[in-house]
């Protein structure tokens, strides 16, 4: 299902059969075509963002709607500034410290940004399945920025299209992922995404981070992080919260560095070219060394912040193109 | 006064099939079964060849809703203590011991500690007298052994069941779900499934230790059946219960965030559903129950992690029960001893049984009829099933309570 599927333009399917779905709720059930879609339509914008006018009309007069019922400082700026330079207006609603605490349901809250005619909902919920709840109640689509532990699709895409940019074709690679995957809505969506396009999956956690039945995902679990590390042909570390690091999951962050902690000394495990990758904030000295973080040589983790506006800016050009009366896409 | 009860296949005691045969009662008593010839002074009701049995017990609900326990054929349901507030005190169990009698009657269940917070015991002694025919430790268990084992030790001296909810809260925490490939996939925090073994092997060492009577509500795990089937092997005085949501469902229901499979115990793996079905046939399962808890949308429709757990089960426990009739598993007459003649056994009161000087709790049933799941039309007072829309057969056609047709 994977590795023939070339991003040649005139290889996907015509019009809306490219992208057939409504919202961007997860990786998960996506079709390679669909992926590869999306990040070739971000491509054109990851050139737009390097000029200095960086303005496009295509979302002129549409309403978007960042709704965030859970803090966050970097996705919600990057889907601001998507947004924005597509043309759209961008209305930013704090849910975290809103009507949510005055004891309103989500599903009420829900149908209140609805009847506010947006063209596009982008939602951010700590609750595993939240965004599809409101996705099923609203006329518009919705793109998930990251639901409880279960999906942050826009984040394995930019991770997606940033491997493409410095490893080409995705199919056969080698990617390890480590960090908390139990907790990880990151992990779970890169597991989805680089499988489906072909990728050979490891993935590395402390036993007590490690979910359950993870082979039934395609990936390989490997205990030992050198081991992990042996051969890969990119790394890829993900956040420990900070509230994890005291005893209740893992002992302390020393250990935790001790342990899964990437440093340069480890990397040596990796291809030589290995590239590195970290999903930020990062936790400078815990799950990963400065010196390996800052190598501009290796370290892709500024430019996945870049590749992260492309990609937000092609995922609101699809999914609105409906709505928009863009031919072929009825 | 007299009713008699012609043409009917009955569900008799020690019996493998329904007998054809009639049942005479008198008030709400049943005063003679089997061959009984026509009385002047009785009226006569023809049951046309269909089937005959005790009314369903249902033991363990979590509310009073008499439209869905008639529609499902339960005269008797034993009330969970999990209510607002908990019932705790002798006053609030003397008050539902009386709630939707004549034509329903419920036995509340004793909360086993104060604010079933499992750290004092409660009156059970003075509940006991209020009415409560069983104690129970709710929907949690008891983490601190030495408050289980003096609760134990009251419950024996005072002869009635102790009915324990079988998960070691040290595991399950904040799970919502069983760990496995679901859960992870959904992002959902789950707990092992060992849980309820590791719960189910303590209470048994206690059990060993008190004599005392333990039901175990719901055991849904392999791990935890092998331990219930050792313990009465062992002559132990312990019985279990399950609800047809294990046995006909795996947590691959809960995907796509369904939150009406969202349950206590969670759904178990395929491999846990079939092991119930195997101790179902087996006769390690003493009882079906509805485990009704109708929740609305205010509890249900909301994230799943944040939706309140449990089901409306009562209309569809004895048409879900019968699909274990028609895959051979078990006997109708077997289905009857767990849906009625067990929990009445366990609560100690006279019914579940068609036999002289039982109470005439009686249902006629038509195995075959055919009707559909449909949460939007249902009896209940919330239509939280997870087997909406599944084809079913079978249902009650008439039922009398106390030898009232209702």
């Amino acid at each position: 299902m994977t590795s023939t599927v070339s991003s040649s333009p005139h290889q996907f399917p015509e019009g809306s059969d490219a992208f057939p779905q409504r919202h961007l709720l997860g990786i998960a059930g996506l079709q390679p075509w669909e992926i590869l879609y999306l990040l070739k339509e971000a491509k054109q914008w990851v050139d737009l963002n390097k000029k200095s006018s960086k303005h496009a009309n295509r979302l002129d007069g549409l309403t978007v709607i960042n709704a965030f019922f859970e803090n966050s400082t970097r996705t919600l700026l990057s889907f601001e500034i998507a947004g924005k330079r597509m043309g759209a207006d961008v209305v930013n609603m704090h849910a975290a410290q809103s009507s949510i605490k005055k004891g309103e349901t989500l599903i009420d809250t829900a149908v209140t940004l609805n009847s506010m005619k947006a063209d596009a909902i982008v939602i951010r919920h700590a609750s595993s399945g939240a965004v599809q709840l409101i996705a099923d109640k609203v006329d518009c689509p919705v793109l998930n920025a990251g639901d409880g532990s279960h999906e942050h699709p826009t984040q394995a895409l930019l991770d997606a299209l940033t491997i493409q940019r410095r490893k080409g074709d995705i199919s056969g690679l080698t990617i390890t992922i480590c960090g908390d995957v139990m907790h990880s809505r990151v992990a779970r969506s890169n597991i989805y995404c680089l499988t489906t396009l072909g990728a050979k999956v490891r993935v590395c956690a402390p036993p007590s981070l490690l979910p359950d039945a993870l082979d039934r995902m395609n990936v390989d679990t490997v205990s030992n992080f050198d081991a992990a590390l042996d051969g890969t042909d990119v790394v890829m570390m993900l956040r420990l919260q900070n509230e994890r690091m005291n005893g209740d999951f893992i002992p302390s962050p020393r250990e935790y560095h001790y342990l899964y902690g990437l440093t340069k000394e480890r990397l040596k495990n990796a291809k030589p070219d290995a590239l590195i990758m970290h999903p930020g904030p990062m936790n400078r000295g815990v799950e990963i060394d400065s010196g390996v973080a800052d190598d501009l040589e290796r370290s892709a983790i500024t430019e996945q912040v870049e590749m992260g506006v492309a990609v937000r800016m092609a995922c609101l050009d699809i999914l609105t193109r409906k709505s928009r009366g863009v031919e072929g896409w009825s | 006064m007299k009713k008699l009860f012609s043409n009917a296949r009955l569900i008799l005691p020690n019996q493998d099939d329904p007998q054809l045969g009639s049942v005479l009662t008198s008030g709400d008593i049943i005063s003679e079964v089997g061959e009984v010839t026509d009385s002047n002074d009785s009226q006569n009701i023809d049951c046309n060849g269909k089937i005959l049995a005790p009314g369903i017990v249902d033991l363990g609900v979590f509310a009073i809703d008499k439209p869905a326990f008639h529609f499902g054929g339960i005269t008797r349901a034993a009330l969970m203590p999990d209510q607002n507030p908990i019932l705790d005190m002798p006053a609030m169990v003397k008050h539902l011991a009386s709630e939707g009698k004549p034509d329903l009657w419920s036995h509340p269940i004793a909360a086993a500690t104060k604010g079933l917070a499992g750290l004092e015991l409660a009156e059970i002694g003075l509940m006991q007298l209020a009415g409560a025919k069983a104690v129970a430790t709710g929907r949690q268990w008891i983490a601190d052994s030495g408050v289980m084992l003096k609760l134990l030790q009251y419950c024996q001296s005072l002869d009635i069941t102790v009915i324990v909810h079988s998960e070691d809260a040290g595991l399950t925490r904040n799970a919502v779900a069983t760990a496995g490939e679901t859960a992870t996939r959904l992002g959902l925090s789950s707990a092992p499934s060992s849980a309820e073994a590791l719960s189910i092997s303590r209470d048994i060492a206690l059990v060993r230790e008190t004599g005392a009577k333990v039901h175990f509500r719901q055991v849904t795990t392999k791990q935890g059946l092998n331990l219930i089937r050792e313990a009465k092997f062992d002559g132990l005085p312990v019985s279990c219960g399950i609800t047809p949501a294990h046995l006909f469902l795996s947590d691959i229901a809960v995907s796509d965030f369904r939150t009406f499979a969202r349950l206590s115990p969670p759904l178990r793996s395929e491999t846990d559903r079939q092991a119930c079905l195997e101790a179902i046939k087996e006769g390690v399962i003493d009882v079906i129950s509805s485990g009704h808890d109708p929740r609305g949308p205010e509890d249900k429709r909301l994230p799943f992690a944040e939706a309140k757990v449990g089901m409306a089960g009562a209309e569809t426990l004895l048409a879900l029960s019968l699909n274990l009739v028609r895959d051979d598993m078990i006997s109708m007459n077997r289905m009857f001893e767990l849906l009625s003649t067990n929990p009445a056994k366990i609560l100690g009161v006279q019914a579940g049984i068609l036999a002289k000087d039982y109470e005439a709790d009686l249902i006629v049933i038509d195995p075959d009829t055919p009707w559909q799941v449909d949460t939007r039309k249902m009896a209940a007072s919330a239509g939280n099933t997870p087997f909406d829309s599944l084809p079913v057969q079978g249902r009650a056609t008439s039922i009398y309570k106390g030898g009232k047709a209702l």
